[in-house]
């Protein structure tokens, strides 16, 4: 049984604004897709720890140097839109 | 000589060291080679005619000076377009980053640099590097050099295309679920994912971070070892980068497989592999026993979910990765009358249907009353994967199986149904998540003439043994590469 | 009904590392927009952080000094949510494996000592800085940002305590007591002017007697002790008066204005709290060994709690204990004491005059020749009775003006006791006889008028008569 999502929901979460036909759309193909990806929940896991990390590694940390920024004519010149050495952006709806 | 751009490393290596060939003269059978095929194929996003001109001229001088940085030197190769290149365009395969120029160089890429080798362009892959066939592609997919109806496989197309029409004498790409393997195998090419950290991770654009690895694509196993030598080792910019001593990948490149373990995987074997495919890995299978090999059974049990497993992981982790692109600090921004409004215009612009796919999946097994079912879950699987690999080594050396349930298909064959398209990476998945290293090297072609890749998988730091039978097994399939006269012809 | 406060405050304090938490980035303060940025704090495609081993130290050294409990492994968690000045819009922070767990602190206002519980302090990095512009520069109003992510990458700790505060004033000197802790263990600034620490406070009320928390409303942008002491006064004023008109609290966050004094609702976020944790696949864990541990421990400076308590030992009060430390003036009090000088006297002229003159001419204490020796100096001449106590407060000054040792302001300023009994004798019989009634009055037993013949004869020995020996001297000649 394909899986019943929220996907205005999921898709406001994940700041990409789709068009209703695409709501519907997407929302049917990952509904299938879960169903599926779902059959990780067939194997019993009660006492296996979960893997973040293939590698068996820790404490990879650097010294507390300062090493050169990019200059600001390339932080700036990546931009869409810019005002006084500042990146620019629309107003925020939210705080 | 014949034609230069059929050369392997090696073999250039001696060429241009013999003086019988020039780096720029090199560069220009493989420019030359670009310009015939590159109409009807679409390995590349970029050629970057001035730079590699540049790296060429400046080899020639090193020869000339009598200065060796290694058997890279002089060397054109492909880097995939998800690697950041300083001062080149790099796009990923995506509209919301067409004409991005990084101001820096992948480690990966540096390290390429620093050997000399000559940067030829940017290969063409799926979106963001997800997808198996390249079609993903927001600037078009790559067509297969053995059939051009048929795709290259992904997400790595355009660099296992490249190297098979021999418009790169090798290439680097990247490997997550099978992105490097499977194209490799479609594409009748050498492909290898290393472990887990051996190669930085550095400017690599994130899909999946705990399962993404930068590997080497050659015409041979020793090129394939060759260019995985120059870009291996510790990286201080990533902190999951492996720092031990990186193992001695060659040693026994020619040791032959006498008395070598070799487990075949049942479950990735058997059901839904392509008769054709099967055949051929049997019989290279027996090749191997009959070279000295032990040959039994291993079985992966959970490696029936590791699809599913990666189908939560993958697309949780790259959620999170593909937010930074949001119109807000390069990238290309569609306007809003509030930020809110922007950064939705942008990403819905910018990312094409397979990525929006699988960010909104990701997203939504991450959120709140979902993570434990599925991404929880997800990686309590990945542990159990990770424990049958393990179990599966106390009595084999390598296990192997198919690189991909089938050959290359049509362009358009998968398009429709995601999950069909999916299943390609059946196979490659389980290694990805153990991160442990694997190979795909071409053993034969199909009735139609479509490459088929033979999938050699070690414990991690295990390159050697993995190397060793990969070389074995290249040996016993004398499989013929495409050759630059033929492709496009 | 009477009701009770409950609160909690959640403090993020900036570490003053040279570079960024995970990039080589300066932290400095104050650089113009966007110079302090690499493909790692602005979020480039294909960058990766890597930690700041600094960082990791000073947390670590945070949480002793709170008495926490130090994990042995801990690992990073994104915490995702889009916002256009957090460059990869998800802020590597720490979930449910902080660094520290369990600490306390105890905080004193007005000699009544409580304990306040920490409940976790953990590592995360800070956001750039938007500005907004246009309208009356208030997010709701703006037509436009302006964004610098210089700031964004710097080391931050976030602390977060129990719901233990019980009062306004508690949660100031809690979070005053925070500030001075980070502040001796130089791990940061703490400039609330500067940022370098930030705090908001979660307030619920509840009947007084019952155990059951009531509806929490977040308090945020409060920029100084003051005003989180104020925003918290208002909020229970409002609460109050809210239950007892019977009507539900809101639970909401809430914005301090400080010039209105008054707190506002802000817009509420709909998906503000679904920040989709996970481990961060970027960064690998952290082993935090007992040697480790330990090493920072035994390196831990002297905690103010703990100077405190030593000054009180020495014979001061607990709130002038609390004023030589809190003002930077404990090394100047240890070096007078050392010196000789009588702890009560010199930490009173401490906390008092130099402090009030230091707050007149607005300077520090480090910009003054003030040292412990002329501290232990001035001591000795109002103990050997050469300078009455109200006299020492003009030399004090002198000293502290540069004008010279206390002897020598002493003399400069004509200050010094009058000691010549035969010069203070002729003062005191010609007090007497100008004031006839009064000196009848003292020959009668009449103690009162003493004081006023007193004062005469200070004014007409211009202060520099020892007024033991004056007022002796009174009653016999009298």
């Amino acid at each position: 049984m394909p899986i019943d999502i929220d996907i205005a929901y999921v898709a406001r979460l994940a700041r990409i604004d789709l068009s209703p036909e695409e709501l519907v759309r997407f929302g049917g193909q990952l509904g299938v897709i879960l169903e599926h990806a779902a059959k990780v929940q067939e194997l019993p896991t009660d006492d296996i720890p979960p893997t973040s990390h293939p590698l068996a590694m820790v404490n990879a940390f650097r010294a507390d140097e300062v090493r050169p920024s990019l200059d600001r004519s390339v932080v700036l010149g990546q931009a869409p839109a810019t005002e006084d050495g500042y990146i620019r952006v629309p107003p925020a709806l939210e705080t | 000589m014949g034609v230069p751009a059929d050369l392997t490393i090696r073999s250039a290596g001696e060429a241009l060291r013999s003086g019988e060939l020039t780096a720029a003269q090199l560069l220009e059978s493989v420019l030359n080679q670009a310009a015939r095929t590159e109409a009807e194929l679409h390995a590349y996003l970029t050629i970057d005619h001035d730079g590699a001109r540049t790296a060429a001229a400046a080899a020639d001088a090193a020869f000339e000076k009598g200065e060796d940085l290694g058997p890279l030197q002089g060397i054109p190769i492909g880097v995939k377009d998800n690697m950041v290149t300083d001062g080149v365009e790099t796009t990923a395969g995506s509209q919301v980053l067409a004409g991005y120029v990084p101001p820096y160089d992948a480690t990966a890429v540096a390290k390429l640099r620093s050997a000399g080798a000559v940067i030829v362009g940017k290969t063409n892959l799926d979106e963001f590097a997800m997808g198996s066939s390249t079609e993903n592609s927001s600037f078009g997919p790559t067509r297969n050099p053995w059939d051009t109806e048929r795709v290259p496989g992904g997400s790595s197309g355009g660099s296992a295309a490249s190297v098979a029409a021999r418009s790169a004498i090798a290439a680097i790409g990247s490997d997550t679920g099978g992105s490097i393997r499977q194209p490799a195998a479609l594409c009748g090419v050498v492909g290898m994912k290393p472990t887990y950290g051996l190669v930085s991770r550095y400017g690599l654009i994130a899909f999946a971070s705990s399962l993404d690895q930068i590997g080497p694509f050659g015409v041979t196993v020793d090129d394939t070892v060759t260019v995985l030598e120059a870009i291996a080792g510790h990286d201080p910019m990533d902190a999951t980068s492996f720092n031990g001593p990186v193992p001695a990948f060659r040693t026994d490149l020619d040791r032959g497989v006498e008395d070598v373990r070799i487990g075949v995987v049942p479950e990735l074997s058997g059901e839904g592999i392509d008769p054709d495919v099967r055949q051929a890995f049997e019989r290279t299978v027996d090749a191997l026993q009959g070279a000295g090999a032990v040959i039994s059974e291993v079985s992966l049990p959970s490696s029936s979910y590791a699809l599913s497993c990666y189908y939560l992981i993958a697309p949780a982790e790259c959620s999170a990765n593909l937010a930074r692109f949001d119109g807000v600090r390069y990238g290309n921004r569609v306007d809003g009358s509030t930020v809110e409004e922007m950064m939705g215009r942008t990403r819905r612009a910018g990312l094409g249907p397979e990525v929006t796919r699988r960010v909104l999946l990701g997203t939504y097994a991450l959120s709140a009353g979902y993570y434990d079912a599925f991404y929880g879950q997800a990686q309590r699987v990945r542990t159990l994967v990770a424990r049958d690999f393990a179990t599966a080594y106390e009595s084999v050396d390598v296990l192997i199986s198919p690189t991909s349930p089938t050959t290359a298909f049509e362009l358009g064959a998968r398009t429709q149904d995601p999950l069909s398209m999916y299943m390609s990476d059946v196979c490659t998945i389980p290694s990805n998540l153990a991160g442990e290293p694997s190979i795909s090297v071409p053993i034969a072609t199909d009735g139609s003439r479509l490459p088929i890749g033979f999938q050699i998988m070690a414990p991690a730091l295990g390159e050697q043994m993995l190397f060793r039978v990969a070389s074995a097994v290249e040996h016993l399939a004398g499989f013929e590469a495409l050759s630059a006269e033929k492709v496009g012809a | 009904m009477s009701y009770e406060a409950v609160i909690g405050i959640e403090t993020h304090v900036e570490l003053k590392t040279r570079s960024k938490m995970f990039c080589g980035c300066s932290t400095e303060f104050g650089g113009e927009p966007n110079t302090h940025t690499c493909p790692v704090c602005l979020g480039l495609p294909g960058a990766l952080p890597v930690p700041n081993r600094q960082a990791i130290d000073w947390i670590i050294e945070i949480g002793l000094a709170l008495n926490s409990t130090i994990a042995e492994w801990s690992v990073f968690h994104r915490k995702n949510y889009f916002y256009a000045d957090m460059p990869k819009n998800y802020q590597i922070s720490q979930f449910d494996i902080p660094i520290c767990t369990n600490g306390h602190l105890v905080v004193d206002v007005e000699g009544e000592q409580s304990r306040i519980g920490v409940t976790r302090v953990h590592m995360e990095e800070d956001t750039g800085k938007s500005t907004h512009m246009g309208g009356d520069g208030r997010i709701q109003s703006a037509d436009y940002t302006l964004l610098d992510f210089n700031r964004a990458g710097v080391p931050l700790v976030e602390i977060v305590s129990e719901p233990d505060l019980r009062s306004p004033a508690q949660a100031r000197a809690y979070v005053q007591e925070l500030r001075d802790i980070v502040a001796a263990l130089g791990v940061s600034d703490a400039k609330l002017e500067e940022g370098s620490m930030r705090f908001d406070a979660n307030i619920s009320l509840r009947p007084a007697g019952d155990d059951e928390f009531g509806v929490k409303v977040e308090v945020k942008n409060m920029n100084s002790f003051r005003s989180l002491e104020r925003a918290l006064t208002f909020e229970i004023e409002r609460q109050t008066k809210a239950l007892e008109a019977g009507d539900a609290v809101a639970q909401e966050t809430r914005h301090w204005d400080e010039a209105a004094g008054v707190t506002h609702s802000m817009r509420s976020k709909e998906e503000s709290s679904d920040y989709r944790y996970f481990t961060e696949p970027d960064l690998v864990p952290m082993e935090i060994s007992a040697e480790w541990r330990d090493r920072i421990k035994a390196a831990l400076p002297e905690l103010p709690a703990q100077q405190r308590a030593r000054y009180v030992e020495m014979g001061v009060d607990s709130v002038t204990a609390t004023t030589l430390v809190d003002g930077g003036l404990g090394k100047l009090f240890e070096d007078a004491v050392a010196a000789g000088g009588s702890a009560r006297t010199v930490s009173i002229w401490l906390t008092g005059e130099v402090t009030a003159y230091l707050r007149r001419e607005e300077i520090e204490i480090g910009d003054t020749p003030l040292t412990g020796a002329a501290l232990a100096e001035l001591s000795g001449l109002v103990d050997a009775g050469e300078v009455s106590s109200s006299a020492a407060k003009p030399v004090l000054e002198g000293v502290l003006a540069g004008e010279g040792s206390p002897k020598e302001v002493a003399v400069a300023r004509d200050l010094v006791q009058m000691k010549d009994t035969e010069a203070l004798g002729a003062i005191v019989d010609s007090v007497l006889a100008d004031h006839p009634d009064e000196a009848a009055r003292l020959r009668d037993g009449d103690m009162k008028v003493v004081g006023y013949l007193m004062g005469q004869v200070m004014k007409a020995s211009r202060g520099k008569a020892d007024p033991k020996l004056a007022n002796t001297m009174l009653r016999e000649r009298a």
